[in-house]
């Protein structure tokens, strides 16, 4: 069962929710906070004083408030997340709040991303480090633009699981007629994204089915040939980061940082983007070509302590901060990327990537940027721009340009070469930010495509070729 | 890998991130919890070389004795250059006035913002959690904060996955937060984990106290109890450490590590909702101060 703090150290899981405005997101939230215990009396005390002093009402127009009630007093639950001044004012999300809550099985991360178009941004943040999002949908609406939107930037960052809620469904008197035909409409759209298949629950965040525990009101949905589970009880089941994690990828570690305190040590400093690392193992040194062998993992104690110490200690896993050294005198500093030979990274110095535009001012060929990698950030030339999603047709077309939100794919030459992969292979090192050189600004989201090594014909051997 | 493990990796990254992309940062440390187990974290980071940065401390001239004392061991036994800003001073020259209710945790923004100038500090990291606050709830990992130290909650910088754009113009800083995604517990669980050294006043001790708006506040010589409010002697500690002008006591028998892990985690009122009155000034009093340029 739920404990409010649960003090064991079960993994870490990171949730991501969306949807469009009014759907009932920050309900939800509020919602699964409260039911799993997450809320301390005086928080749940400040939003029962600023929902009376609002005058909010949920009896008044049952089911027709994206809001909730609980117990005897009234409580906007969306109040919960919408943290700024602005937010609680208008109503409305503008940026993206991160509550923490725990369960039994798991800790959890919640980034409760804003549905407004407007703040398309935000969601692309919140997003960004997810392991799952939760994209609600209306019931009564059905699926709607910022639907498309949503669900196209969580195929884009590759999320790697995507539950559709589809909300409200009290006001529609549990209707799985009307359920289901949402759910049609929503798994053709990710079909026609490429995204997997999504799962689709019934929930009201106003009166609790399905987010915590299964309804009695929607025995349709419980019947076992539709493997009927309420949100949270998902959540706590879907394979994490580490799970998610193939231990067949190749070794990557983005050098952060050298640290030198006197002559005879020289460590590299940084966070295993994929891969295992240890002692004697041989690695590349990228860009280049330089071959060596690590001499020595410093894993942190904790770390050691947790994995149990015995065995391997000096085993760095994915994911770990550390500090290796490396036999052999070679110019390795921070941008460095160490690779493992057998598999290394592409070396590109031009490259396709697929954007997510974030800024006001439109991106056009020629454009110039800083192009951030890893822990490298070179110069960066937007060369041509490929194409452009249209969210309602849901296929790329051509583009001159791209405008704020847009999703399209664009060419880049870079100052120096940068060691990529395939942002499909590997998140960490596939992802870019485009960033303004005058002031600063984060531009675009890039998600890097190496192409497949094309398959070099079979030289054929003298033998066949005069045999043949 | 357990979510503590993950954690302590992403702030360890994070830190190592500011530290390498800016020219001279520093690390408030106020012998809070919060700010020891960051600077814990700083000396993991950069084992076996030194922390490479000074600390710096915000002095409200109201403080725990007991606290400046751990403050003043921690420094030395780190070998740190400590930069301290004080409140004190600014209101004897005039530049701040005491507020009428006596707590000075507000008054902090201006000597923290003298000193960012002063030291041309380009980034300073914070031990604020998003767990603490609905408008920390909000803010990046990193901060840009303009000329005058503001926080611009309207129009924050996307912050994509784990690849902070520290990039700002001159006059600008970041506020940098490793610890963004702890929660109290998680705290508490790596300080027990760790067997990390805090301030005498987070266990459980008697203190001579009285009762005033609902919270129990040490007796002191800046925080003195009228004729109304009389004075027992209680065991309590702290779970938050800041100005003793504003900072409450909570009764407890919590005496080590273990015993206040199982306090916390059957808590059913926020820290900062329990013992910080400078935070129920208003519904946004974190998000007015954050805007006017506090961490």
């Amino acid at each position: 069962m739920i404990t409010p703090n649960s003090d064991q150290t079960g993994s870490l899981f990171r949730l991501a929710t969306a949807g469009s405005v009014d759907d009932g997101k920050s309900t939800l939230v509020g919602r699964l906070l409260h039911d799993a215990q997450a809320i301390l009396s005086d928080q749940l005390a400040s939003v029962a004083r600023t929902s009376a002093e609002r005058g909010f009402d949920a009896g008044e127009a049952p089911g027709q408030s994206d809001r909730g009630e609980l117990a005897e007093q009234p409580l906007d639950l969306a109040l919960l997340t919408d943290g700024l001044r602005a937010e609680r004012e208008q109503g409305i999300t503008i940026d993206v709040a991160y509550r923490y809550f725990a369960t039994d099985r798991r800790s959890f991360v919640l980034a409760d991303c804003p549905g407004h178009v407007q703040y398309t941004r935000n969601t692309v943040t919140g997003t960004s480090t997810a392991d799952a999002v939760v994209l609600l949908v209306d019931v009564r609406n059905g699926v709607v633009e910022q639907t498309r939107r949503h669900l196209a930037v969580a195929t884009l960052l590759r999320v790697e699981h995507v539950i559709i809620a589809v909300n409200k469904i009290d006001a529609v008197d549990y209707s799985e007629e009307a359920f289901r035909a949402v759910e049609q409409d929503i798994r053709a759209v990710a079909a026609e994204l490429g995204s997997p298949d999504p799962r689709v629950i019934p929930v009201s965040a106003l009166h609790g089915d399905n987010v915590v525990t299964v309804s009695d009101r929607t025995p349709w949905y419980r019947a076992p040939e539709h493997l009927g589970q309420a949100l949270l009880p998902i959540l706590e089941e879907l394979p994490d980061a580490d799970t998610s994690l193939r231990s067949e990828e190749p070794l990557r570690l983005p050098v952060q940082t050298v640290i030198r305190p006197h002559q005879d040590y020289r460590g590299y400093a940084g966070q295993i983007a994929s891969g295992f690392l240890q002692p004697g193992d041989r690695v590349r040194l990228q860009p280049g070509s330089h071959i060596t062998e690590v001499t020595s993992v410093e894993r942190t104690e904790l770390q050691t302590q947790l994995a149990g110490g015995e065995g391997m200690p000096q085993l760095a896993t994915p994911g770990e901060s550390v500090t290796i050294q490396l036999a052999g005198e070679f110019d390795a500093a921070r941008g460095t990327l160490i690779t493992d030979p057998e598999r290394p990274a592409a070396e590109l110095d031009e490259l396709t990537t697929r954007v997510a535009w974030l800024a006001d001012s439109p991106l056009k060929p020629g454009a110039r940027v800083l192009f951030k990698h890893g822990t490298a950030t070179v110069k960066a030339l937007v060369t041509e721009i490929h194409d452009r999603l249209d969210l309602s047709t849901l296929t790329s077309e051509a583009a001159e340009e791209l405008q704020l939100n847009d999703i399209g794919t664009v060419e880049v030459k870079l100052a120096s070469t940068l060691p990529v992969d395939d942002y499909s292979v590997s998140k960490r090192t596939g992802a870019a930010l485009l960033i303004d050189p005058t002031d600063g600004n984060t531009l675009a989201a890039g998600m890097i495509r190496v192409p497949e090594p094309e398959e070099e014909p079979e030289a054929q051997s003298d033998e066949e070729w005069l045999s043949s | 890998m357990s979510s503590l493990a993950r954690l302590e990796a992403e702030s360890i990254h994070i830190i190592r991130e500011v530290v390498a992309e800016f020219d001279r940062p520093a690390m408030l440390f106020s012998g809070g919890k919060d700010s020891v187990v960051m600077l814990h974290l700083a000396a993991k980071a950069f084992h076996p070389g030194p922390v490479p940065f000074p600390v710096v401390h915000i002095d409200t001239g109201h403080n725990f004795e007991e606290v400046i004392d751990f403050r003043d061991r921690t420094v030395e036994r780190l070998g740190l250059r400590l930069v301290v800003g004080s409140v004190q001073e600014l209101i004897d020259s005039g530049e701040l006035q005491e507020r009428a209710d006596g707590t000075r945790n507000p008054l902090q923004t201006v000597p923290l913002l003298n000193t960012i100038r002063d030291n041309r500090f380009d980034a300073v990291f914070g031990g604020a959690r998003r767990d603490e606050d609905r408008a920390r709830a909000k803010e990046r990992i990193l901060s840009l904060r303009d000329e005058f130290g503001q926080w611009n909650p309207r129009s924050q910088r996307p912050e994509l996955w784990n690849l902070y754009n520290g990039r700002h113009t001159p006059g600008q800083h970041v506020r940098a937060f490793p610890i963004s995604n702890w929660t109290e517990l998680d705290v508490w669980r790596y300080i027990a984990a760790e067997g990390i050294e805090l301030p005498p006043l987070y266990y459980a001790h008697h203190r001579q106290v009285f009762r005033r708006d609902g919270m129990i506040r040490a007796v002191g010589p800046h925080s003195l109890p009228t004729e109304e409010e009389p004075v027992e002697t209680m065991q309590v500690r702290y779970r938050t450490v800041g100005d003793m002008s504003c900072t409450g006591a909570v009764l407890s028998e919590a005496t080590t590590n273990e015993l206040v892990l199982q306090e916390v985690a059957a808590a059913t009122v926020t820290e900062r909702g329990a013992t910080r009155a400078d935070d129920r000034l208003s519904e946004a009093a974190m998000e007015d101060r954050k805007k006017d340029g506090y961490f």
